[in-house]
């Protein structure tokens, strides 16, 4: 039964996670909000989770050469610092405060995605983006 | 690259492993923009950053898995669902409207934000 729920959030998050649009929150989100999981523990899964929809993401990017190494190169070693320093405070807070924390930080995305809506006409330039692995 | 935008670059991945450290997910919506900002043309962007929180977030279950509050087993219920939806995201890119889903997604996200503060 868990793995039926489960599926759902799931592939709707993967769903928006391959259209960009952030929904690398989606499950996290479904977790907290609907599921009552741990704030801590749900941001566990969520990484978990975006592990192999990233595989196969970057399988396809990689081939069509949309992938800029030199850049990562930079923003990968200085984001490891970032992580222990996160992941440390993460690990420290108290569990309603992190999930606090959490609900300012997507209030920011609501409000981004919201105005992103309004802000960009419904032009070709919306749709084809780039987002798209599988777009050449 | 410049000098300059090494150090921006290096400054805005040490904010980005915060985040996905801190939050476990939430990096992409500052490393997209950053990379952008570095010259970075938008469907490489999109790309590159995927490949930069991935192996951040590696590092960050790493850490996450010191501490007793969370399991790799919790996670294996969701990765069927996402893999599939993963496949159907990619195919549906250019098929869907992007405009509504944004807005629905910004209201979902906002009503959880609300209801997420209060809990």
């Amino acid at each position: 039964m868990e793995w039926l729920t489960a599926l759902l959030p799931a592939f709707f998050g993967a769903v928006l996670s391959a259209l960009g649009m952030g929904g690398g929150g989606v499950l996290l989100i479904y977790l907290t909000v609907f599921k009552d999981v741990d704030q801590f523990a749900a941001q566990g899964i969520n990484l978990v989770f975006f592990i192999p929809i990233a595989i196969v993401s970057l399988i396809i990017h990689i081939k069509n050469k949309l992938v800029d190494f030199k850049v990562a190169a930079i923003l990968i070693p200085a984001g490891i610092l970032g992580v222990f320093a996160g992941s440390k405070l993460a690990g420290s807070l108290p569990d309603g405060l992190l999930r606090r924390l959490f609900a300012g930080f997507l209030l920011l995305i609501a409000f981004k995605e919201i105005y992103s809506a309004f802000k960009k006409p419904a032009s070709e330039e919306e749709t084809n983006d780039g987002r798209s692995p599988a777009k050449k | 690259m410049k000098k300059m935008k090494k150090t921006l670059a290096a400054a805005a991945g040490v904010f980005v492993g915060f985040l996905n450290g801190l939050f476990g997910s939430g990096g992409g919506m500052v490393a997209v923009p950053v990379l952008k900002a570095l010259g970075v043309e938008d469907r490489k962007s999109h790309a590159t950053s995927i490949l930069v929180i991935s192996v951040l977030s590696l590092f960050t279950i790493g850490m996450y898995l010191g501490n007793d509050s969370f399991h790799l087993t919790d996670a294996l219920y969701y990765l069927p669902g996402g893999l599939a939806g993963a496949v159907v995201g990619a195919l549906l890119l250019n098929k869907l409207p992007l405009r509504w889903l944004r807005l629905l997604f910004g209201g979902v996200v906002l009503y959880s934000a609300i209801r997420l503060f209060f809990r």
